[in-house]
């Protein structure tokens, strides 16, 4: 049990448990120390000093998140001495950065602001030197801008920690610190996985995704084109939050409405084509099963976790399915039969994908993913863009009639729904290949096992007779942990699921910031938002891809069947090894 | 998987000995200063190829590398010239002209401080007393001490080393 202690928090007497922080101590207690660069989910680092405390008996401050509690001790959290230098500790971060908050990106949504705000900075005693760095405008999908950092270090602890893909570092020293990649090369020349993870836990607007939005509203004006959306399963979980609502609302219908507004002709979603992936995937599985192929099969889904196949697993992409992704075996299909169907020249079909996620941009540039020569996805924009171009087309989202999706690419069933929560492609995968293996309907559909936010989650069915064993890994970092286990047992496993984000796509790497009373990446909102589409998926009537009619009709009327011709030709890729080599250093070993 | 560096450069198979020594010790990556020392004791400097090498033999990322390499002043990032010239900023240099003396190197080699001359031949350094303050101001090519110096005997010193290389290429 753990031992209890007693602490004075501004004279008031508390239980708590010793081996813990001042900081989590306070928060249970209901005071909110401010803070910059802690994070609950990362190492910590005491670089801003933003959340010091006044302990008696101390001779300086303390730095909160990083000082453990003790028997007796006297805290106080709101000193007048206390208020005035954390404000001069905000003021001097402020002073080094570029005051342009009313042009930034993040105005209004920035922490950095917020906490100016909080600390009561009304006027500014000083001009301080400002950094003057080139962005690094490289990358498909994140933008880099040193002039914005604060150095609080997130960026580089979620890279390292989380995701171990270790993509950035910090480099020189002093006030010349700049996080960037090694050799402080172009972002795209680097092991960046494109997740977009930097950008959620970033403060200021140092790390921001590659915005489509203002060629995307031209583009809408242009009469020229047919403008076709899609949206991933997880935007609709989330969007809600980027206009202040609580999360957990499921908005696919608002978000269908709000897109016919702002001028697309056709709304569709990918959710359907999710189900088409598991369509493919579960057939590919079942070959594999027979021995046509190597096992465990690992999804394809996630294109953050592809680019980390590439560059950090070369040995295991002959386990990885060859499907695309939903999203671009949507932007296929909408190239290609969707023109037919419309009898429209597909280079006039303008294929947009709006997406959780900021390595989609990544992975719709990839060339190997290009149908007859045209890209599928032409501009893919996340949530966050697709809610600001909304409120800056003055649509009233918050208020809006809910529309459905368009034919013939808008019915989906629950399995398509779920993909967007981690474990959700898994269970959505096995209810198919339950049934397609066996011939029997699946009774208990819903498989809990792979649902949650546990880092590895494992699994079992029985086909006929016959133990298929699953595992599930949400974020590289869990994916890593699981990885390492395959190479070292390839009989261990049947099938796995990665996704590259933690929570899977609902913590993609273009989901709304967090808002003022939630951290980034915070459990209790990824949850939400999961619930939200398993949610969707109980209210469905059709909970199984291959019972959606859409697909069925796609298949009878132009795919054929499943890792058919026309399939192999459009729905399925292959991936190479890609430098540079990712490197994830082994877990520090204590002597 | 490694992704190591195919060479047969007799330096990087030093290099990797020395690595293949500290290589599966605890905590193994906690080396990385003394190897990059290595590295700069053999090529002079910390080369691309050999930090990407250091990567993958001790299995830290190259992002860390970088962080390191650039936190200390003592690690150079580009090739040093066939001659290292140091120059001498400290007080009694600087009183006594050390000003005009690194104009003087500048205009002549056409690189400032930490920068090595297009033909590879010259890289210039600053130094804080060379502990020859009676010869001041002074200069150090390769170790080799050159004291009381005017602008044009700057000149003459590097025209001095440029003939001698002229004349070894001829010979050669």
């Amino acid at each position: 049990m753990t031992k209890k202690l007693t602490i004075y928090i501004n004279d008031k007497p508390y239980e708590v448990d010793e081996g813990q922080t001042i900081m989590q101590a306070a928060d249970k207690l209901g005071y909110h120390i401010p803070r910059l660069c802690y994070h609950p989910k990362l190492s910590i680092e005491g670089a801003c000093r933003v959340c010091i405390v006044e302990v008696e008996g101390m001779r300086n401050y303390v730095a909160s998140c990083a000082y453990p509690v003790a028997e007796g001790m006297k805290i106080r959290t709101h000193t007048k001495e206390l208020r005035t230098a954390r404000r001069d500790i905000v003021e001097l971060i402020l002073d080094n950065h570029p005051q342009d908050c009313h042009t930034c990106e993040r105005d209004g949504i920035c922490e950095l602001q917020r906490l100016a705000y909080a600390m009561g900075m009304r006027h500014r005693h000083f001009e301080g030197e400002r950094k003057n760095y080139e962005k690094d405008l490289s990358s498909a999908s994140v933008i880099r801008d040193p002039n914005k950092c604060i150095l609080c270090g997130r960026c580089v602890r979620i890279c390292s920690e989380i995701q171990k893909v270790n993509a950035l570092g910090y480099a020189h020293r002093g006030f010349k610190t700049v996080v960037m990649p090694a050799y402080n090369m172009p972002f795209s020349d680097s092991v960046c996985t494109t997740c977009g993870q930097c950008i959620n836990v970033c403060p200021t607007a140092s790390f921001v995704e590659k915005n489509y939005s203002q060629e995307l509203f031209e583009k809408l004006q242009d009469k020229s084109y047919i403008k076709v959306a899609q949206i991933a399963p997880s935007v609709r979980a989330a969007i809600g939050e980027g206009f202040d609502l609580a999360p957990g609302r499921a908005m696919e219908k608002e978000t269908a409405a709000a897109l016919r507004k702002l001028g697309f002709d056709y709304v569709f979603d990918t959710q359907l084509s999710a189900d088409l992936t598991i369509m493919e995937e579960a057939s590919e599985f079942l070959e594999r099963v027979k021995g046509k192929g190597k096992l465990p099969m690992i999804t394809s889904c996630s294109s953050a976790w592809m680019k980390c196949l590439e560059q950090f697993y070369p040995d295991l992409i002959g386990n990885v399915s060859t499907c695309k992704s939903p999203m671009s075996m949507m932007g296929a299909m909408i190239k290609t039969y969707f023109a037919d169907k419309i009898k429209a020249d597909p280079k006039k079909i303008l294929s947009v994908a709006v997406m959780c996620c900021t390595a989609k941009k990544y992975e719709a540039a990839r060339p190997e993913l290009k149908v007859n020569g045209m890209p599928a996805v032409d501009i893919v924009v996340t949530t966050r863009e697709i809610a600001w171009m909304i409120k800056s087309a003055g649509i009233d989202f918050v208020h809006i009639q809910g529309e459905d999706f368009d034919k013939p690419l808008g019915i989906s069933s629950g399995a398509g729904a779920i993909f967007g929560a981690t474990g959700g492609v898994m269970e959505a995968a096995l209810r198919t290949a339950y049934e397609l293996y066996t011939g029997e309907p699946l009774v208990d559909i819903e498989i809990t096992d792979v649902r949650g936010l546990k880092g590895i989650k494992e699994g079992k069915v029985t086909l006929d007779g016959k133990e298929i064993r699953v595992a599930v890994a949400h974020g590289l970092g869990n994916a890593n942990h699981l990885l390492e286990t395959v190479r070292k047992d390839p009989e261990r496993y049947h099938f796995i699921e990665i996704m590259g984000c933690p929570g899977g796509c609902v913590g993609g790497g273009g989901q709304p910031y967090a808002g003022s009373n939630s951290m980034p990446l915070d459990e209790e909102c990824l949850k939400k938002r999961a619930e939200a589409l398993y949610s969707i998926d109980r209210h469905k009537t059709i909970r199984l891809s291959h019972n959606n009619p859409d697909v069925r009709r796609l298949y009878r009327e132009f795919l054929g069947k499943p890792l058919g011709e026309k399939s192999h030709e459009l729905l399925h890729t292959h991936y190479k090894p890609k430098l540079p080599c990712g490197i994830v250093p082994q877990e520090m070993t204590v002597r | 998987m490694t992704c190591a560096v195919k060479t047969q450069d007799p330096r990087m198979a030093e290099l990797k000995v020395f690595m293949e020594q500290l290589r599966g010790t605890p905590r193994s990556e906690s080396n990385l200063i003394a190897i990059l020392h290595k590295v700069q004791e053999l090529y002079g400097y910390l080369s691309r190829e050999a930090m990407d090498e250091v990567a993958a033999a001790m299995q830290i990322p190259t992002a860390h590398i970088w962080g390191v390499a650039t936190f200390y002043h003592y690690f150079k990032l580009k090739a040093p010239g066939r001659h290292v010239i140091a120059i001498c900023l400290g007080t009694a240099c600087y009183i006594r002209g050390a000003g005009e003396i690194l104009e003087k190197l500048r205009d002549e080699l056409k690189i400032d401080i930490g920068g090595t001359s297009s033909d590879g031949m010259f890289s210039l350094e600053e130094a804080r007393c060379l502990g020859a303050c009676g010869l001041a101001p002074v200069m150090m090519i390769d170790g080799k001490i050159y004291g009381s110096l005017t602008p044009k005997r700057v000149s003459e010193i590097i025209q001095g080393y440029r003939k001698l290389e002229a004349a070894s290429v001829k010979s050669a």
